[in-house]
């Protein structure tokens, strides 16, 4: 998208179209010649994994709006008729709802990977706030999607997530009436939520579109951190990426397919299949695992607002990150101490995906009482998911920051070639460069 | 690479792992019951079916409705009456005959007048009560559920009515049970506040409204087999599994092809990948 | 895929002897290409046999399917009136002709007919007062009334076309007769359309 072209129309129609509109052109430069550092990981398949994931989202997704019926008193039963009537609806919607798992589950690793490797470094800032965008999006979307089956986890998920607007002070209620189109989750409610799941997707979409011109300027990221310095750093994107994506594309599919088919409520709860009856609440009432870690921080705090705010803030948090880090080397690599943090920071995020799941109160360590601190025992979860949430914030408040100016990286290597005649994890000193300083 | 992607595989498979360990509650866990349609190439037996459906028609019917079904269901692949002479089960004779034997509640189309007409086999299951306080009403307060898709809105659903249905016991000393009530430890609740015995000895389970439903030889079954306790049990279960998913056996047939298909696919694209980066130094 | 050299090494595979393999038969450029070839294959057969309950998720569902025949009960119906009832989301009419009704249609068998039929073609055997057709115009699907037109039968208000006491098309832009479903005589006051 940017410098020289080596696009060569070849026949007539592609010149004479290539002088109106540069499609094919702009096609080509992306994903045909597209120059790549030659030393991408598996980790780096992800953003292809998460381009299907959205593609298989939108197609079954509109195909599940031509039979779904956005009513309080039809929706439930909708939805079963396209397990049931519709040809193939089975398959559909599991794919669509089983999609969402898929598709958080790749962009929580494709997400750690940025993380890891310093992908939100300069000159990647917008690259990586555009991908904080799509995240909060994909939130929205899921959230609003998981509405519409209208069972008693989607009723009551709807109610407890548009009351936490209600913590903001003055103008909360007003917010929450307004949500809700009524003094409470209703038929109102569902309608708004089916025509913002069917619109947000497409949001998505564009921002994606963004996304990858942002990845396209400075083009990719490597796990040695280094700036691509010549053409031999780099492969044609196609057919060596394309091929190694579409491996790993193919092998998160079986994955994927082994859920659909063999296990599509695995990852639901089993209290969606009661009809929404809005004077009953489940007695265990979770969101939907890619949430849990957020819905711990917000039960960590004993204060309605205060765990309002948090759990935004936890989001929050990563649009800043490129300014919080502060070590000048991308690759975690080449940053002993900081590797020990982010991992202790990914197990961090685990906890707090277990802690979500637990009720708060009950232990940790089964049978062991110790002593109450503040409100709750320290052996519960809700102790546990608030020291799992205070490393989570400090490790990007306090930890990236001063890491970056007082720790000693290891040498990185010259350029991304060098480290194949010599890897850095078992490179004899003095082989590679001495440490660099690059933006 | 390989190893990589393994490691990676395992690294999503942990992750997923965190909310499969959330079913806690204070009932106690199922019974362990082998079902025929478990596993990838687990198949529906039509003879437990047919008994299944026996057993909820004479008796779970009286107050529980299942407003999804409808009879042609009965007779549509893979369900209990399914006859491979009859591709289309609104033409399957058997099931016509059993929609036939119910009286359903339409409007005459000239007068205009509430009538009851024989059922078809696009009539749904009727609903044992005309509304929802009519059920309470006749329940003692307690609404029967409707049983469409119970297997999948139970942990463990066959299971759970399994032991559900055969888990009715006499409440242990010390539990004061409500009248109009049941004990059953199967039963999701809480029954700390009827408990009088030592507090780190509460029973499992909760109370439930419906009596024991089920007794022995209560349905006779054609096909000659016991009509026990445990036997009642599990084929409504089985019965309620397949009214609940009855596209589970084409999902797992289709899912077989699938697989096969997308590991082959798989092994093409590596030897393809391998071939092209075979002398890139990287 | 063509092969391509940057720098000082070989990026692409082609280049037998480049690299001092002794596994010969694994650089058959042939087999090669299979492989991918086949790869891409693969990929395609992949999304076209996805493509396919994609596309079957449109046509018409179990229940659809299954409210798609009717039986109707002809004790309902007086000579010379017709009933109009919903079939498969179209109207269907179920005519109980007069005698005349039936003669005019009759003696019209030899007429300049623009898709001939007799009336005897038209209902079944020995029930000759009992004419059962899609309400449908064959033009483009807008519903005929009864008594209009030239011909004693239907006339489609949309266009214009006529119908006669059989149903036939005599006058007008429509290209068919009134459709005959498939129907059968369950007894002498029962049919079952569909």
């Amino acid at each position: 998208m940017s410098g020289h072209s080596n696009y060569e129309p070849k026949t007539g129609i592609e010149r004479w179209l290539d002088v109106r509109l540069p499609v094919v052109r702009l096609a080509y430069d992306s994903i045909i010649d597209f120059p790549t550092p030659k030393n991408l990981n598996y980790w780096w398949t992800f953003g292809g994994i998460l381009a299907v994931c959205l593609g298989i989202q939108l197609v079954t997704g509109i195909v599940l709006a031509m039979h779904y019926v956005p009513h309080v008193d039809h929706a439930f039963a909708s939805v079963e008729r396209i397990m049931r009537d519709v040809n193939y609806g089975w398959l559909i919607r599991y794919m669509h709802a089983n999609g969402a798992s898929m598709f958080f589950i790749a962009v929580y690793i494709h997400m750690f990977r940025g993380l890891y490797y310093g992908s939100y470094k300069a000159p990647r800032e917008v690259l990586w706030i555009l991908g904080c965008v799509i995240y909060l999006l994909m939130m929205a979307t899921a959230f609003m999607g998981y509405v519409l089956p209208w069972g008693q986890m989607s009723f009551h998920g709807a109610v407890v997530i548009t009351n936490l607007f209600g913590a903001l002070p003055i103008v909360g209620e007003a917010i929450t009436t307004w949500l809700w189109g009524g003094f409470a989750v209703d038929n109102p409610t569902l309608n708004r939520f089916f025509s913002l799941h069917f619109l947000l997707p497409f949001m998505i979409a564009g921002v994606v579109g963004l996304h990858i011109w942002a990845l396209h300027v400075p083009g990719n990221n490597n796990p040695t951190g280094v700036n691509v310095k010549s053409k031999e750093d780099t492969v044609p994107f196609h057919p060596y990426y394309t091929v190694k994506d579409g491996f790993a594309i193919v092998v998160f599919m079986i994955m994927f397919a082994t859920f659909v088919f063999y296990n599509p409520n695995a990852l639901g709860h089993a209290d969606n299949y009661i009809p929404a009856n809005p004077l009953v609440t489940p007695a265990h009432i979770v969101p939907e695992w890619y949430f849990l870690p957020f819905y711990a921080i917000l039960r960590a705090v004993p204060d309605k607002l205060g765990g309002v705010i948090l759990m935004f803030g936890a989001i929050a948090v990563m649009f800043v990150l490129p300014w919080l880090d502060t070590s000048k080397v991308r690759s975690m690599r080449y940053r002993p101490t900081a590797k020990l943090y982010f991992f202790i920071f990914v197990l961090a995020c685990l906890i707090l995906g277990y802690c979500g799941g637990k009720l708060p109160d009950d232990h940790v360590i089964p049978g062991l009482s110790t002593f109450t601190l503040i409100d709750a025992d320290l052996n519960s979860f809700v102790w546990l998911s608030r020291f799992a949430a205070l490393y989570y914030f400090a490790y990007f408040l306090v930890v990236l920051p001063v890491l970056g100016l007082t720790e000693t990286p290891l040498p990185q290597p010259e350029s991304i070639s060098a480290p194949v005649l010599s890897h850095p994890a078992n490179a004899p000193a003095g082989a590679a460069a001495s440490p660099e300083k690059r933006g | 690479m390989l190893r990589k992607g393994i490691a990676l595989a395992a690294f999503g498979l942990a992750i997923l792992a965190a909310p499969a360990a959330l079913a806690a509650g204070g009932a106690a866990p199922v019974k362990h019951v082998e079902f025929s349609f478990e596993g990838p190439f687990g198949k529906f037996d039509q003879a437990q079916l047919q008994r299944g459906y026996k057993v909820y028609r004479e008796v779970c019917s009286a107050c529980h409705s299942m407003n999804l079904m409808s009879f042609r269901n009965l007779g549509q692949k893979g369900g209990p009456f399914f006859d491979p002479k009859y591709p289309n089960p609104n033409d399957n004779p058997y099931v016509k005959s059993i929609a036939a034997e119910y009286q359903i509640k339409d409007i005459d189309s000239e007068t205009g007048d509430v009538i009851e007409r024989p059922g078809t086999s696009a009539d749904r299951f009727p609903s044992p009560f005309p509304n929802e306080p009519a059920a309470r009403a006749s329940n003692g307060g307690a609404m029967p559920p409707d049983l469409s898709v119970m297997a999948k809105a139970r942990h463990h659903g066959p299971q759970y009515i399994y032991s559900l249905l055969t888990g009715y016991q006499d409440p242990p000393a010390g539990l004061k049970v409500g009248v109009g009530q049941h004990y059953n430890p199967f039963m999701a609740g809480d029954v700390t506040a009827s408990w009088s015995g030592p507090h780190d000895k509460v029973p499992p389970g909760g109370f439930i409204a419906m009596a024991p439903p089920l007794a022995a030889g209560q349905v006779t079954f054609d096909d000659g087999t016991k009509s026990t306790l445990e036997n009642q049990a599990k084929d409504v279960a089985a019965f309620l599994t397949w009214a609940s998913e009855p596209k589970m056996q084409e999902r797992k047939a289709f899912g077989m092809a699938a697989m096969i298909y997308l590991l082959i696919f798989a092994g093409l694209l590596y030897v393809s990948y391998r071939k092209i980066w075979k002398n890139v130094a990287h | 895929m063509r092969p391509q050299t940057k720098g000082s090494f070989k990026v692409a595979d082609t280049v037998v002897g480049a690299n001092p393999d002794t596994h010969a038969a694994g650089d058959d450029p042939n087999r090669r290409d299979f492989i991918h070839i086949a790869a891409a294959v693969a990929a395609g057969g992949a999304v076209a046999s996805l493509a396919w309950p994609f596309i079957d998720q449109m046509n018409p569902s179990g229940d659809t399917l299954a409210l798609a025949s009717v039986e109707f009960d002809l004790t309902k119906v007086e000579l010379g009136q017709q009933v109009v009832i919903k079939w498969r989301g179209k109207p269907l009419f179920i005519r109980k002709r007069t005698g005349a009704e039936i003669a005019a249609a009759i003696k019209d068998d030899t007429a300049d007919l623009r898709d001939p039929q007799t009336d005897e073609e038209r209902h079944k055997p020995g029930k000759a007062e009992w004419l059962v057709v899609i309400g449908t115009c064959t033009h483009l699907g807008c519903v005929p009334t009864f008594g209009g037109g030239d011909f004693g039968g239907w006339f489609c208000p949309c266009h214009g076309s006529h119908y006669d006491t059989s149903g036939r098309i005599r006058k007008g832009p429509a290209p068919k007769n009134l459709a005959v479903p498939d129907y059968a005589f369950l007894s002498d006051t029962k049919v079952k359309v569909g």
